[in-house]
């Protein structure tokens, strides 16, 4: 057996926990490219900061989109740019004006999510480290290097079964949506912008029922949403659904 | 012509159909006038969402007294240093300029209810057709003998946020080694239940944070409080020493204050603070009595299903200064209160639909830094009585990576409800 050393070592143990040495393999070519789009960062190392971001974004295979897009394709991708997700008007402005992610701005980008591009609503505060940007990066790169998501809508449909599905199927009716909704904009708030609680303005149905669903189940634990969602009735999140699905973030 | 949309349209068509059935002096008029009373967390929001979801089709105006409010709720945490005063400080000029709210800088000391107007305290009258009064607290000054209004600049009792607040702050940062205070809670009911509480935590936290070695005594009315287990937790672990808190089990009842000597007496012992924190037995705002809709409580009765008074059909009280059933009196319970009033009286004026009343509450409280915890209820109407279906509270021994995420959630949430009531 050849000698490693402890990085290569790490590298090994992600591909067991990945299950394969065959994907082994594809990430030391995808982290090869990595390694020229992100410089220095370790995507081992980012991928353990993204947990940061898991709570809203999804990326490699099957990834999509929750509160935030899917990310992958990230690199390269016009600000804005994933078809059936619902922007903030200012993101949805710095795509128009022609801002395409690279490594660089998406390290500034993650510095100060806010400064950078004012108004948008991502609820991340930033990330300080030089060192720990570049490692996220480089994850992202090498992860969401794969051909982006294919519709998004199908995949949905297959994930969200049983009692979403349902829900799904309803018409829900968006002006009660929007009285039930009172409940939720104390926190989430109305105008899309985040400040710590995540914004649902514009999440996409399939998402919004099954997050709920997830509450009602106990996959998600927050207990202010357990509460919330414990006495909804179908008919009830499918009319939240209609109304958040129907708005636009400020 | 202008271009129409579907809930414009909708508001046209239901404004029609109600006019049949509204009495004839509402139907002279062009615009029906709601009236709020009260610029906290409950007048702010059921102006904002009369106007907000009414459009033109209602007249309203807000009257409350400050150009600018301070919530109460976060105030505790000014205390303890984590946020500045302005960062809880509010104006009101969005809900003017965005949502067309008329508002009146005044205060309002009673209700005409037969002539359906609001008397302000220049004698100035404000006519209405749905009145909204969310007045919050007013003070039993003599629940705590030898303590009274005058006595607010020596021992301030900051339970309504503002100038009381920064008094109670310029006296905490003065305290030096040895020194005490002395919190008197108030009786149930009161606004915030874990207010005080929570408050003395970040006085402890002030203290532990600035090195000083002065200690915190609570003398209870109560014989048990709001998050009692984690808070007594969270003082153990934290501020082992600093924080004393007497039930009536132990002090056997209190006595009275000597405001001038800093003391406050109870059965089993004198009890000297360089700082007494007084908060007075509480009923609702003082035009709530004045209008005559207190029943012998001090506070106002409602229907449940809608927050509308008991007593006078056209007015609804909302907040602090209601009998809300299960209900806490919070900032969250307010805005909760608020979106049903509004709802109602948008249906009786416009005939816009209305859904059966659904109620909310949670209430996060900051022991010290990082270390958040949260209580939480829904409620519906049941059998005249707004009635708790499900609640959660946090548990003791809880990771710190969750008391963290719950003190973020807490931010999360203030920036959400100011944002909901200011616009």
């Amino acid at each position: 057996m050849l000698k490693t050393g402890p990085e290569e070592h790490d590298h090994r143990r992600h591909a067991v926990r990945r299950g394969s040495v065959v994907v082994f393999l594809m990430f030391a070519t995808l982290f090869h490219a990595a390694q020229t789009f992100a410089g220095d960062g370790d995507p081992v190392a980012g991928e353990r900061l993204f947990g940061l971001c898991k709570g809203c974004h999804e990326i490699g295979e099957g990834a999509r989109n929750k509160v935030g897009p899917h990310l992958d394709g990230i690199i390269g991708r016009k600000a804005g740019g994933v078809e059936g997700f619902t922007y903030s008007r200012a993101m949805r402005q710095a795509g128009q004006a022609g801002l395409v992610w690279d490594a660089a701005n998406l390290s500034t980008y993650l510095h100060k999510p806010r400064d950078f591009i004012a108004g948008n609503r991502m609820s991340f505060r930033g990330l300080a480290g030089e060192t720990e940007r570049a490692d996220l990066v480089a994850y992202l790169a090498a992860t969401g290097g794969a051909a982006p998501a294919d519709d998004l809508e199908r995949r949905d449909a297959v994930i969200v079964t049983g009692f979403a599905k349902i829900v799904l199927d309803m018409e829900g009716d968006r002006d009660y949506g929007e009285y039930l909704a009172g409940e939720c904009v104390t926190c989430h708030q109305a105008s899309g912008h985040a400040d710590g609680i995540p914004s649902i303005v514009g999440v996409p149905r399939a998402y919004f029922v099954k997050a709920l669903f997830e509450y009602k189940s106990n996959i998600r634990t927050n207990e202010v949403m357990k509460l919330r969602v414990a006495n909804l009735a179908n008919e009830d999140i499918a009319a939240l659904a209609a109304y958040f699905s129907s708005l636009e973030p400020e | 012509m202008s271009s129409f949309n579907r809930r414009q349209f909708g508001r046209l068509a239901g404004a029609s159909a109600a006019t049949l059935a509204l009495p004839a002096v509402l139907r002279a008029q062009a615009r029906p006038k709601v009236v709020v009373v009260g610029g906290g967390a409950g007048g702010t929001t059921v102006a904002r969402y009369l106007a907000k979801d009414a459009g033109e089709a209602i007249d309203v105006t807000l009257i409350e007294d400050s150009d600018r409010f301070t919530t109460c709720f976060f105030s505790n945490l000014y205390l303890g240093g984590f946020r500045s005063f302005e960062s809880i400080t509010h104006g009101y000029d969005t809900l003017e300029s965005n949502y067309g709210i008329t508002k009146i800088t005044g205060y309002a000391t009673g209700v005409d209810r037969g002539k359906k107007h609001v008397v302000l305290r220049d004698g100035s009258t404000v006519p209405y057709d749905r009145l909204v009064l969310s007045p919050g607290i007013g003070f039993i000054w003599d629940s705590v003998p030898g303590y009274s209004e005058d006595a607010v600049d020596v021992a301030p009792h900051a339970y309504e946020a503002g100038p009381q607040t920064q008094l109670l702050k310029q006296k905490l940062d003065a305290i030096t080694d040895g020194q005490q205070v002395v919190i008197v809670p108030p009786p149930n009911p009161y606004r915030c239940p874990p207010a005080p509480y929570e408050r003395a935590s970040m006085m402890a936290h002030l203290f532990k944070a600035k090195g000083v070695d002065a200690k915190v005594i609570i003398i209870d009315p109560k014989e048990k409080f709001s998050k009692q287990g984690l808070f007594l937790e969270g003082w153990e672990k934290y501020f082992p020493g600093m924080i004393e808190w007497y039930g009536p089990g132990v002090h056997g009842g209190i006595k009275g204050v000597d405001v001038a000597a800093g003391n406050v007496e109870t059965d089993l012992d004198t009890f000297h603070g360089d700082l007494l924190n007084i908060i007075p037995a509480q009923k609702a705002g003082e035009i709530a009595a004045a209008a005559g809709l207190t029943d012998g409580t001090g506070f106002c009765p409602i229907e449940a299903a809608s927050m509308r008074s008991a007593i006078d059909p056209a007015i609804y009280v909302i907040g602090d200064a209601a009998i809300a059933g299960d209900m806490p009196k919070s900032g969250f319970a307010a805005n909760s209160q608020a979106k049903v009033a509004a709802m109602t009286i948008r249906g009786e004026l416009t005939g816009s639909r209305v859904f059966p009343a659904r109620y909310s509450n949670s209430c996060w409280s900051l022991i010290e830094t990082d270390d958040g915890v949260k209580v939480g209820a829904q409620y519906v109407p049941t059998d005249g009585r707004i009635t708790s279906t499900t609640s959660f509270i946090s548990q003791t021994h809880e990771d710190p990576a969750v008391r963290k995420a719950t003190f973020e959630e807490s931010l999360g949430w203030y920036a959400g409800i100011t944002a909901d009531m200011f616009g």
